[in-house]
């Protein structure tokens, strides 16, 4: 019987390296060929770059110049980090206004709120687009607006849940104590909302740094993101630089995986919990 | 009390998340229904033509096909990712050497965007058709493969770990005393693990049919559609009846709102579905 298991763990353990190579393989290929000179890729993509076929970063400079890419990682970074800030401070200022003040309006809007989760984005991108428009949001800092009004709805519900399990008396210690609602807010609450803070954040990076056709429609005439600066590669007419497309592809891929190496343990643990609330 | 004093706060606690969200949701939600009866091509020149638009799209073949297209890309996928998914996850739960790496392997092509994702299957399947003279245009079962391989390669480690969340809540004593009781692990399986992960189950297989449903940046980046329409799912098709074609704008909006009520009925059907089963519990 031990025996067995130990077989059976070492034959499980050979499964599982070969399915990491598998899932390793894609980056890579990308690699690889982002080194490679551009018409060498198309016709031996799987090929090492030797001698000939060796592009040196060629590709990367070719790609950078085309694409501008890091005007676009700039926007992305600007774009993501100032979205996630403003809807985790509203929405949670939100959330616990529409726990504690009972209303007809608050819940209203509350389930509006839970409504926009089941919304796909197709059914409101050419209105939304032309009110963005419109109301002259259709620049980075607007960009902010869209993703508040769009993400308003997962972490409103996130917060809510959770804001329902502190106990009233902690605040209303601190309303004796001379706390205004914002001091009590500030000062108590916020800090306790930390976990679902953390796994709203997650989420909602992860979201806004990939998104792609939201900003491509309000924004992307002047202003690129990392996923609108390499479709702008494929765009256009003609044949595609292959070579500037992989070390396009790889220097989007590395950021993303360099933020998962470090935030590993909150990023598994929010995606885990995340998905169980939403 | 304190909801007293906290309510004349009103507009600092609340509008900011209120105006975002009426400018950029609520109104457009609105506009987009009124506008699927319409004719316009400027949101302002709309004329009311009652069901006209869904009519032509009842009669598109195109939308049929996508839809159709969406629905098989779905049922494939939904199979495969969670059947994998699950398979991993209970080798990743027992006792195993190096599981922290390969969960960290396997969840990292989630991180990466819809588009890069396209570009990168790209490579690969064109890589692999060249050596037989194909490329990944040239048949659309190609391209159904390469959305497959890709939705794969994308949502196994994300469903891999709620499942792993799934497992790791079961009770130990409850495993331990089937083990005892001389129970075998076909047995193990079915009677205990499955049945206690249901919820985790419900959750994956529905993340993965909506998240099927909905998918474009992957779509778009992989085939756009090529050939001729063939490998166009439904978020592709809508995309390209409002800004491919000019004067359907009223028919990309009905087929958006018939969109809608498909990727809602399906989310209404979790809700019942999870309520039900923790009603049961």
């Amino acid at each position: 019987m031990e025996k067995q298991n130990k077989f059976l763990n070492a034959l499980f353990f050979v499964l599982l390296c070969a399915f990491a190579v598998v899932f390793l393989f894609p980056v890579a290929i990308v690699l690889i060929n982002s080194f490679k000179t551009k018409f060498n890729i198309s016709t031996s993509p799987f090929s090492l770059p030797l001698g000939e076929t060796f592009a040196g970063i060629e590709n990367y400079i070719t790609g950078i110049k085309a694409t501008g890419l890091p005007t676009a990682f700039f926007w992305s970074l600007f774009v993501t980090v100032l979205s996630v800030g403003a809807i985790l401070l509203f929405t949670s200022m939100t959330a616990w206004y529409i726990v504690r003040v009972k209303g007809v309006f608050n819940k209203i809007f509350y389930y509006l709120l839970l409504f926009s989760m089941i919304v796909p984005f197709q059914m409101v991108m050419f209105t939304m687009s032309k009110a963005a428009n419109l109301l002259r949001l259709d620049n980075p800092l607007g960009l902010v607006v869209i993703y508040l009004g769009f993400g308003a709805g997962l972490s409103t519900f996130m917060f809510v849940g959770f804001i329902k399990s502190i106990p009233l008396s902690i605040e209303e210690a601190a309303t004796i104590d001379g706390c205004s609602p914002l001091q009590t807010f500030f000062l108590v609450v916020l800090p306790l909302l930390k976990p679902t803070a953390i796994t709203i954040a997650i989420l909602d990076t992860m979201w806004i740094w990939n998104d792609y056709l939201l900003p491509y429609l309000t924004v992307g005439h002047d202003y690129k993101t990392i996923p609108i600066a390499v479709q702008y590669l494929k765009g256009g007419y003609g044949s595609v630089d292959m070579g500037a497309m992989m070390a396009m592809l790889m220097l989007s891929i590395v950021p993303v995986v360099f933020f998962y190496l470090f935030c590993q343990k909150y990023i598994i643990k929010g995606v885990a919990s995340g998905a169980v609330k939403g | 009390m304190q909801g007293k004093i906290l309510s004349k706060y009103f507009p600092v606690f609340v509008l900011p998340t209120l105006l975002a969200f009426t400018i950029v949701f609520l109104i457009p939600f609105i506009a987009g229904v009124y506008l699927s009866f319409t004719s316009f091509t400027t949101v302002t020149d709309a004329s009311f033509v009652g069901l006209q638009n869904y009519k032509a799209v009842f009669s598109d073949s195109e939308f049929g096909y996508s839809f159709l297209f969406t629905f098989l890309f779905a049922v494939v996928s939904v199979i495969t990712v969670n059947l994998i998914a699950f398979g991993l996850a209970l080798l990743l739960t027992g006792k195993i050497k190096g599981t922290n790496f390969f969960r960290t392997v396997f969840f990292m092509p989630n991180l990466i965007g819809g588009i890069v994702l396209g570009y990168i299957w790209q490579l690969i399947i064109n890589g692999i058709l060249l050596r037989y003279g194909y490329s990944i245009t040239s048949n659309e079962g190609f391209g159904f493969l390469g959305l497959v391989a890709l939705m794969n390669w994308q949502m196994i480690g994300y469903m891999m770990i709620i499942y792993i969340a799934g497992i790791q809540n079961i009770p130990t004593q409850l495993l331990e005393a089937a083990k005892v009781d001389g129970a075998s692990y076909p047995t193990l399986l079915g009677k205990i693990i499955i049945p206690s992960v249901m919820p985790s189950i419900t959750i994956c297989l529905f993340l993965t049919i909506t998240n099927s449903f909905k998918l474009f940046d992957q779509n778009l980046a992989l085939t756009a559609g090529a050939p001729a329409g063939k490998t166009r799912m439904l978020a592709l098709d809508i995309y390209e009846t409002f800004y491919g074609r000019v004067g359907y704008e009223g028919i990309g909006q009905a087929k958006a709102v018939i969109f809608f009520l498909l990727v809602a009925l399906i989310s209404l059907l979790q809700l019942y579905i999870t309520s039900k089963k923790e009603h049961e519990a």
